[in-house]
């Protein structure tokens, strides 16, 4: 687990839109919400469906897999936390649900990331009750 | 009610600071509106309604107040650097309307001098809700326009020498454009020479850095005989935003897809008719998108489109020949300098970067990140 004091990054907080998203990230499980009135998926969770307007909502479980949809390689960033981590994988992953969200891709050099690349999820607590979701190339299913 | 040809742009004003330590933002404000004017020839007692962004939530009133302005009709709309080619949509409808007869829009800012990494330091903070799924990762802007450039190469094979032929374009026109601030001819090797920012974009696919100013002054046509330059009419316009789409958004559909074709069918006119363009080139895959998404080719074609000299002054569609945000100047929101550059051409006062007979233009503004959240505003400018 990192090291509060000496986490530099921005770190998000959770409300109560998000709040469910955030402590499944925190016992290590991805989850996002699906409207219970038409049925639609979301992602960044949020209370009142944009398709149809309902407030019903119900939490799935993502897999953690899916793939690079893009990336980019970041070279330069002056922002404490990010500069000292230069060169990083910024990336948008599509989720085997079909939803796409930002990340990092770890785990594997910067140079070998693809769009297209399957990735699995990899949680990274960044604090007591904060965790991320990175990706790292899936393994075998 | 159109408001479509009603109402012109009678006043233009580009300040040719491009570092000026020696200056405030506010500053860069008043002398622009003072230019925007004297081009006009009204006075700031002629102004009542009242236009500007990149000035803090209540920043216009600040402003008003360092002016001494006591405006009739305000408007801050702030969606990045295309805020200022908004305002002068609505100050269109606002004039056309008669909630004011005067409006004035101006902007300045000082990024250069205060050494502000606008790219790769400044937009990695948590403000809105997205921002909380986003800047933990370290999103930078020139990463999340780089995102739209690394998609756009795998699905239609663009490549860096495409990109660096949008950058060579704007130096080559920079070099006629004696306010630029970067003039020297560079060539496709020097840009892919270049240090890598964020892949695949080079230091030389990304905008400058630097301080500035601008002012325009509309009013209605009517009014415009009376004023001192030949008026520039406004004849169409549009506005959209695309965002992360509940997780479902497509890099490659960028705003200009949508306010491109509903601001050419609101003036009435085809890509064809067009004599010039001003578009906002914070990278060169912001150009070559945009270009794209507002039909001048399909998509996948953009790579093509702009080789081969099309987009330089002498070929078919010249964009920006004032060298735009990647050689003249990029003060943070280059907006209003797309519709000055514009109204300066069709007036036919641009000297050795002069598009021949310049009739009609399209200024086509984005404002934010372009693979994350972004706006996009289209303007028809035609000569009256």
């Amino acid at each position: 687990m990192a090291d509060e004091t000496r986490y530099r990054k921005p770190l998000p907080r959770l409300d109560e839109e998000t709040r469910g998203y955030w402590e499944g990230l925190a016992r290590h499980e991805l989850w996002f919400q699906r409207c219970r009135g038409c049925g639609t998926a979301r992602f960044y969770p949020r209370a009142v469906c944009t398709v149809c307007l309902s407030s019903a909502v119900e939490w799935i479980r993502a897999s953690g897999r899916g793939t690079v949809y893009s990336f980019t390689v970041t070279h330069q960033n002056q922002a404490p936390g990010f500069r000292e981590e230069l060169p990083y994988v910024l990336a948008i992953v599509e989720l085997d649900e079909g939803l796409r969200m930002m990340t990092t891709v770890v785990g594997c050099a910067p140079g070998a990331v693809r769009i297209g690349m399957p990735v699995e999820v990899a949680y990274d607590d960044v604090g007591p009750e904060t965790t991320l979701a990175r990706f790292r190339p899936a393994g075998p299913a | 009610m159109s408001i479509w040809g009603k109402v012109a742009v009678v006043g233009a004003y580009e300040h040719p600071a491009r570092y000026a330590p020696d200056k405030t933002a506010y500053q860069l404000h008043a002398e622009s509106a003072r230019g925007a004017l004297a081009d006009a020839g009204l006075s700031i007692a002629d102004v009542d309604g009242f236009f500007t962004s990149g000035v803090g939530p209540i920043g216009l009133i600040s402003l008003a107040g360092h002016l001494n302005l006591r405006p009739d009709h305000v408007d801050s709309t702030s969606i990045g650097g295309s805020s200022f080619v908004s305002h002068c949509i609505h100050a269109a409808a606002a004039i056309a309307a008669g909630l004011c007869s005067v409006a004035l829009v101006t902007y300045g800012s000082t990024a250069a001098s205060d050494r502000f990494a606008i790219g790769t330091g400044g937009g990695a903070g948590i403000g809105d809700p997205p921002d909380h799924f986003e800047a933990p990762y370290g999103p930078t802007i020139v990463g999340s326009y780089a995102l739209v450039a690394q998609r756009h190469m795998h699905e239609y094979g663009t490549t860096s020498e495409q990109l660096a032929e949008i950058a060579v374009t704007m130096r080559r026109h920079a070099a006629l454009n004696p306010d630029a601030k970067y003039r020297e001819p560079i060539t496709v090797d020097d840009v892919l020479a270049s240090r890598i920012i964020s892949s695949p974009l080079h230091l030389l696919d990304c905008c400058i850095i630097s301080d500035g100013g601008g002012a325009l002054v509309l009013t209605s046509a009517e009014r415009a005989r009376d004023c001192r330059k030949p008026p520039v009419l406004v004849l169409g316009g549009a506005e959209a935003v695309r965002h992360a789409e509940i997780g479902r958004r497509d890099l490659l559909d960028v705003a200009a897809r949508q306010s491109g074709p509903l601001a050419l069918a609101r003036a009435g006119v085809q890509h064809a008719d067009l004599d010039f363009c001003t578009i906002y080139d914070s990278y060169t895959i912001t150009v070559l998108a945009t270009l794209e998404a507002l039909g001048f080719c399909a998509p996948g074609e953009g790579g093509a489109f702009v080789g081969g000299g099309r987009i330089g002054l002498g070929g078919a569609l010249p964009v920006n020949p004032d060298g735009g945000g990647l050689s003249s100047n990029h003060p943070g929101m280059r907006g209003i300098f797309l519709v000055i550059e514009a109204v300066r051409q069709l007036r036919g006062e641009c000297g050795p970067r002069q598009v021949p007979d310049a009739r009609l233009a399209l200024a086509h503004g984005t404002g934010g990140m372009l693979g994350q959240r972004h706006s996009g505003v289209t303007l028809i400018l035609g000569r009256a």
